[in-house]
């Protein structure tokens, strides 16, 4: 780190659970995040900020006028452009000193084993359950923690999924919580959504990932944590693995 | 015999003892696929569902999945 840098992160290099060691760790680390859009934009601009050396992005998608309520990495001269062409160049201007890969495709079974490998922590801010389970069981086979946040209306879920098995025969996947494609499921799109939400779980996908690359205090492993807007409560609860998990349930542990 | 168990905040008083996760769901009119339980603050496996008989003073959440991001 050159004195820029030292400068630049000294109000968390100053915290005793992050330190020189932590930010080096940062400094090092590989973040990928699937879905540049409510949740990956404020998690990706918080961890850029943060100092993660090395952050992907995923998204086939293109900057639509109708997401910018919450998708606070753009902005309108952005509409029609890549988003992660976009937000590469936002998060850059940041902070210069971090690298951003972008991956203009979409995350499925195909690729995802493949990308996911080459990454300490992945974030699924995306906006179908296809996406989710296809970078569940990427996760999964690749032993790669899971940040998992997902968004509808005034409601925001989280969970951390550790994924090193068989270490920790109690963890849970993403479909000890969801097992099967819920039919008919609601998005943004259909059913709207807050763009202050985003904001809030994304800050905490942020969150989560910089506790695991410091090992500042206990990530939210095992636990979902469930946010109601409308009501501005908030709790943490367990979240077990099933042992007939249509996912991690075949693998023998 | 009937016992009382909290859903969402609210008190059935007139369950049977014994009822499971998947019977109550369907008393209630849940759809089991669009949903998630959670007893006394913590997620019951869905593979649990039919053989998991509820207790008098359980406290249920029912957490709707929501996919978007």
């Amino acid at each position: 780190m050159d004195a820029a840098e030292l400068e630049r992160y000294a109000r968390q290099i100053v915290l005793r659970e992050v330190g020189g060691a932590g930010q080096q760790a940062l400094g090092h680390a590989r973040v990928l995040i699937v879905g540049a859009g409510g949740l990956g934009g404020p998690a990706g601009l918080y961890l850029a900020a943060a100092g993660v050396g090395h952050i992907g992005l995923i998204d086939d998608d293109v900057v639509d006028i109708s997401n910018l309520h919450r998708q606070i990495q753009f902005d309108t001269n952005d509409v029609g452009a890549n988003k992660t062409t976009a937000m590469a160049q936002t998060l850059t201007a940041l902070n210069p000193h971090i690298q951003v890969q972008e991956y203009d495709t979409k995350l499925d079974g195909e690729n995802a084993r493949e990308i996911i490998g080459g990454y300490d922590v992945v974030l699924d801010g995306t906006d179908n359950f296809a996406a989710r389970f296809a970078v569940n069981a990427a996760c999964l086979s690749t032993k790669t923690p899971l940040v998992s946040g997902a968004l509808g209306r005034f409601d925001g879920q989280l969970a951390v999924f550790k994924m090193d098995w068989p270490k920790h025969k109690e963890g849970a996947c993403y479909r000890c919580f969801v097992p099967e494609e819920p039919p008919d499921a609601e998005t943004c799109a259909s059913v709207g959504v807050v763009g202050a939400l985003a904001g809030i779980i994304g800050s905490m996908m942020a969150m989560e990932t910089i506790k695991i690359i410091t090992g500042a205090g206990k990530p939210l492993y095992g636990k979902l944590f469930l946010y109601g807007g409308l009501e501005g409560e908030a709790r943490t609860i367990n979240l077990p693995r099933d042992p007939n998990c249509p996912e991690c349930g075949q693998i023998t542990l | 015999m009937q016992m009382t168990i909290t859903i969402n905040g609210e008190t059935y008083a007139d369950l049977q003892p014994g009822i499971s996760v998947s019977e109550l769901l369907a008393h209630l009119g849940f759809p089991e696929t669009k949903i998630a339980v959670e007893r006394n603050r913590e997620i019951v496996s869905k593979s649990t569902y039919a053989k998991m008989g509820l207790r008098d003073g359980d406290v249920l959440e029912i957490i709707t999945f929501i996919g978007g991001g």
